[in-house]
């Protein structure tokens, strides 16, 4: 790679070597978060109140099932894609890089599997 | 990384905060990055806690209803609501911005200072709606 502007660069070989499907992506997880983020409030608000009764048997119907596992799919999404632009920022050096990208996937992983299984324990009853 | 690589001159570095002159694009673009990535470690936090609370039981959940309940507790929660309700009305504005449109100075400084009012605003809604129940 040349020390200027370069077709090289041009081609996927900036500082983060892709782009258009992460950007793309993006906003596909936004889209979503936006919909169903925006359903979650709605329901927090209409729920008469918060006692475990009501939570619980508001969470355990189909609709808000379904919807909260897409949630936890779309918004860790987001935040793996979102936070990965942070650290491509600020960390330079390849190995760091890989090794907080290794972090990154291992706890956005961990935390939506802890997510969609506490919805799912919910759901089938063993809660 | 090509600054620090062994064997190469050092190449001048892009200019940071301290030499722009502050505009209200630039402290919405610096505030999205901000809410976005606190929401990925507070916002995270609280969905896991509440549904993880729910998903252990009745006792847990009375529990995280106490804390979240008390002063400080509804501070926290109103805090991650702002910060959410701002990256919500900052990501509507790239949306706009994606698709070609609000990049004049005047147009982009006017929707650019209404962000932090919208934020404020839906804020205040959400909260009240639950309050006046």
């Amino acid at each position: 790679m040349g020390n200027g502007t370069s077709i090289g660069r041009v081609r996927g070989l900036g500082s983060a070597h892709s782009g258009a499907h992460h950007w793309l992506l993006q906003r596909f997880t936004a889209v979503g978060n936006l919909v169903l983020t925006i359903w979650l409030a709605v329901s927090l608000v209409l729920l008469p109140n918060y006692n475990y009764i009501t939570v619980h048997d508001w969470i355990v119907r189909p609709i808000p099932t379904v919807a909260l596992a897409l949630l936890v799919i779309s918004v860790f999404w987001h935040v793996r894609l979102g936070v990965q632009v942070l650290l491509e920022d600020y960390v330079h050096e390849a190995g760091s890089k890989f090794a907080v990208f290794a972090l990154l996937n291992l706890v956005v992983f961990g935390a939506a599997g802890f997510g969609l299984f506490s919805i799912l324990r919910l759901a089938l009853g063993a809660a | 990384m090509a600054h620090n690589a062994p064997g190469r001159k050092a190449r001048p570095l892009s200019p940071h905060l301290q030499i722009w002159r502050w505009g209200p694009a630039m402290f919405i673009s610096i505030m999205h990055r901000a809410t976005g990535n606190a929401l990925a470690v507070g916002g995270i936090v609280l969905l896991l806690v509440w549904l993880g609370a729910l998903a252990a039981g009745p006792d847990v959940y009375a529990l995280f209803q106490l804390i979240a309940g008390s002063p400080v507790g509804l501070v926290v929660l109103f805090g991650i609501s702002l910060v959410y309700f701002w990256h919500l009305v900052s990501g509507i504005r790239h949306f706009i911005l994606d698709i070609g449109a609000g990049f004049e100075v005047k147009g982009n400084n006017f929707w650019s200072a209404l962000v932090p009012v919208f934020a404020i605003l839906l804020t205040a809604a959400f909260w009240a709606a639950i309050l006046l129940r």
